[in-house]
């Protein structure tokens, strides 16, 4: 028997939250927003921790003698489901189900808990916004969304929190819509996601068509019982899923409307944009692996998008010079990371990453936060610098996040980057490539993170940014927790057995939800090769940056100067928006007010309109003249039309007519 | 003689004398420019139905006709003194009773 977990109080948590601010929050007292907007979080955490720790005493043998380590009190996966039906239509049953497996357990406690740091952070940054109370219903929304995402037993349910995260993410990146830029860029964000949701649903389709069912558990049943589901329609669905999938992890080609969505507040760059919502894809292809397990093909396509994602994600932030672009285009790179795990079946792997980078990526973007708020609001790497000394804290604390994203040892990214790309380096001679490129954006990862960190910390002040006021608590609790986290974070991969140690734990960890795969290959000797290799290229992107930011000042600009192509290439982003502007845009712009706009709608409907009118105002204008006012033609139509009743009463017309001679038409031949 | 007395006017004389009457009426509706013979008109085709109903009432032996005939002539009394006043009212207003010159309903 399985003891209730309560799962549903996870999601409506937030939820509540969302419309005691959203309703009241106008009229409440700003302490008391405060207090619904960080109780919503930290109680979903709570419940989430609840969940963990039940899960953890019932499952875990603490000794040996305990028995078994499933003894049946809880069985994963958990599933609650709401007795009441949501859709019953002929054979399709679905349902409103939780399912809380070590997955969605591991992504919860990351989305509740970095969430709800996030909040913490806020209460901080955004205290003397209008829209303070705004603002932090929008956060609890996407709270309550990304749970119900998170936990969703089948693929529509899941849809339901996608497109619901959609959402979050449109109104706070729009969040200061007086600002066309804020506007447009949420508008960008929402109809660039609405490419990959196209993708979703066709796969959902698709998978209803073949499967009778979206929910994941029984889907993977029926893939598990017949082995006659070998790519063909899978590769389809799986292909369908990773549009999905593209769209919101920001992935080639979709990848536009992250850089852009930094027009948000800070925060929700950090929450939304780098941290959970993004990594949603991800956690999507890791839900519905077992498609992906059933079509190589597919699966290279998605190593194939990650790798190229990664590599191009990381060659444009080198030259960018807005703090929180960087970061952008990092995190786009990073998810390349992800998607590549994923595309070599290492979805434990890519789990893994999603969780550190979700720590040291909030970290990085709270951190530029707090740099933005403590010196106005200038967000340009140029005109910082020598800000170690004003901001000691937030200085220690992007060290940190730094040090981890560029993948240096004890720091959490080097656990997660190193078994991605271990896991590529074992998938064959395709695999090699793939680690390769995997590298190589390790190097830039490391250049582009130790460019902002000598620019806008060190060296000397540029410019007249210079902090004003100072950071307070509720934002320094949150970076440090954070920093703690981006140190520690990766040692849960790390496993002890037998004297060794290897980096097997989390993927064990997480087996039972993503199966295991034996890597083919593998020995410790080639890890511990291959991480000293990724270490050797993060320290000599460090090296180059000190070279050209620290030592030489002026190298950045004489080889941009050198190399202009590539210079102009780089910091106009490969030109992709241009390239869609022209080659989408444009032509949807054209075709909606030429063809729509003037021939369908001005000729077509407007003539169609113009016509009936002009039929009704011309019978109008005869039958007008009917009604003279002149009471002896009335009094004439009357008798007349009383005569027509008469004659048409008294006259015998089917013998009339019987009697006329009958009158021979073309047809009459018949 | 005595015959032609002592014979029984035929039915269909009486409902071609009504038809003759009520024709007569309407054409005087159509055709008298005068309020009041308009008015009268009408009392004239009320008058042709009264004989009609009469008419059929004395064939069938049906007294409801001629109930129906006393109905009638009440309202024609009400409808000549609502109508008369009305005339009054027009000529008091327009000093004319010309009905095509009344035509202030028109748009």
């Amino acid at each position: 028997m399985n003891a209730p977990l309560q799962l549903w109080l996870i999601p409506l948590l937030p939820f509540a939250g969302f419309l005691v601010n959203g309703i009241l929050g106008r009229r409440l007292p700003k302490w008391l927003v405060t207090t619904v907007a960080l109780l919503a979080p930290l109680a979903a955490f709570g419940a989430v921790l609840n969940a963990a720790a039940t899960i953890y005493i019932h499952i875990v043998p603490r000794c040996a003698p305990c028995g078994p380590p499933n003894w049946g009190y809880i069985s994963l996966p958990y599933i609650e489901t709401c007795p009441l039906p949501w859709i019953d239509i002929g054979t399709l049953h679905i349902n409103f189900s939780f399912v809380l497996d070590q997955l969605s357990l591991v992504m919860l406690l990351v989305v509740t808990g970095v969430g709800f740091l996030i909040h913490v952070y806020s209460v901080g940054y955004m205290h003397d916004d209008e829209g303070y109370a705004r603002y932090f219903s929008y956060l609890n929304l996407f709270l309550f969304f990304m749970t119900v995402l998170v936990l969703a037993g089948n693929a529509l349910l899941m849809f339901v929190g996608w497109e619901g995260v959609g959402l979050a993410s449109y109104l706070l990146i729009g969040f200061w819509f007086q600002k066309t830029s804020a506007a447009d860029a949420g508008k960008k964000a929402f109809i660039v996601n609405r490419i990959g949701d196209f993708g979703f649903l066709i796969g959902m389709f698709l998978l209803l068509a073949n499967f009778g069912t979206l929910t994941f558990t029984e889907i993977a049943t029926k893939l598990g019982q017949d082995p006659g589901w070998q790519g063909g329609v899978v590769t389809v669905i799986a292909l369908c899923l990773l549009l999905g999938a593209a769209g919101k992890s920001a992935q080639l080609p979709l990848h536009v409307w992250l850089p852009d969505a930094m027009e948000g507040p800070t925060p929700v760059s950090a929450l939304i944009h780098a941290a959970t919502m993004v990594t949603a894809g991800v956690y999507m292809i890791a839900r519905t692996h077992v498609l992906f397990d059933h079509s190589p093909f597919a699966l290279g396509v998605v190593a194939i998008v990650g790798a190229a994602t990664a590599l191009f994600a990381a060659t444009i932030g080198l030259v960018q010079n807005d703090i929180k672009r960087v970061l952008a285009y990092s995190t786009i790179s990073q998810l390349g990371y992800m998607f590549l795990g994923c595309g070599v079946a290492a979805y434990s792997a890519a789990i893994f990453h999603l969780v550190t980078h979700a720590f040291f990526k909030a970290l990085l973007f709270l951190a530029a936060g707090s740099v933005i708020h403590s010196i106005g609001g200038e967000q340009d790497l140029r005109k910082m610098g020598g800000l170690w000394r004003k901001l000691p804290v937030t200085f220690a604390v992007t060290t940190v996040g730094v040090l981890a994203i560029a993948g240096f040892p004890p720091f959490a990214g080097f656990f997660s980057k190193d078994a991605i790309l271990y896991a590529a380096y074992l998938q064959g001679p395709n695999g090699k490539a793939l680690w390769f490129v995997g590298l190589v954006t390790a190097l830039l990862t490391s250049f582009y993170m130790f460019r902002l960190w000598y620019l806008a910390f060190l060296g000397k002040p540029r410019g007249e940014a210079v902090p004003h006021h100072s950071t307070p608590w509720s934002m320094l609790g949150p970076l440090t927790i954070l920093a703690l986290l981006s140190i520690c974070g990766g040692w849960i991969g790390i496993e002890r057995s037998a004297g060794l140690i290897n980096m097997e734990r989390f993927s064990g960890l997480l087996a039972p939800a993503l199966g295991a795969r034996a890597a083919e290959g593998g020995s410790a000797q080639l890890e511990l090769m291959l991480s000293a290799a990724a270490v050797g290229v993060a320290l000599l992107g460090w090296l180059l940056a000190h070279l050209f930011y620290r030592q030489k000042p002026a190298l950045p600009a004489q080889l941009a100067v050198t190399l202009p192509g590539s210079y102009k290439l780089l910091a106009n982003k490969y030109y992709v928006d241009e390239f869609y502007g022209a080659a989408v845009v444009k032509p949807l712009l054209a075709i909606s007010t030429y063809i729509l706009g003037w021939v369908v709608d001005k000729a077509l409907l407007g003539g169609a309109a113009w016509l009936l009118g002009g039929i009704a105002t011309f019978a109008g204008a005869l039958l007008q003249r009917w009604q003279s006012g002149n009471i002896r033609s009335y009094a004439a139509w009357l008798a007349a039309g009383a005569a027509a009743v008469l004659l048409f009463i008294v006259v015998p017309w089917p013998a009339v007519l019987a009697s006329l001679p009958a009158i021979h038409l073309g047809l009459a031949g018949r | 003689m005595s015959s032609l007395l002592t014979q029984e006017v035929p039915i269909s004389w009486y409902l071609l004398l009504s038809a003759v009457l009520f024709s007569l009426g309407v054409a005087g509706f159509l055709i008298k420019r005068n309020l009041i013979t308009v008015f009268m008109s009408i009392e004239l085709m009320l008058n042709a139905v009264n004989l009609s109903f009469v008419t059929f009432a004395y064939q069938w032996h049906a007294v409801k006709g001629q109930i129906f005939v006393f109905f009638v002539m009440m309202v024609a009394a009400a409808e000549a003194a609502v109508g008369l006043a009305i005339i009054i009212a027009v000529f008091r207003a327009r000093a004319t009773l010309a009905v095509d010159r009344i035509d202030l309903m028109k748009l």
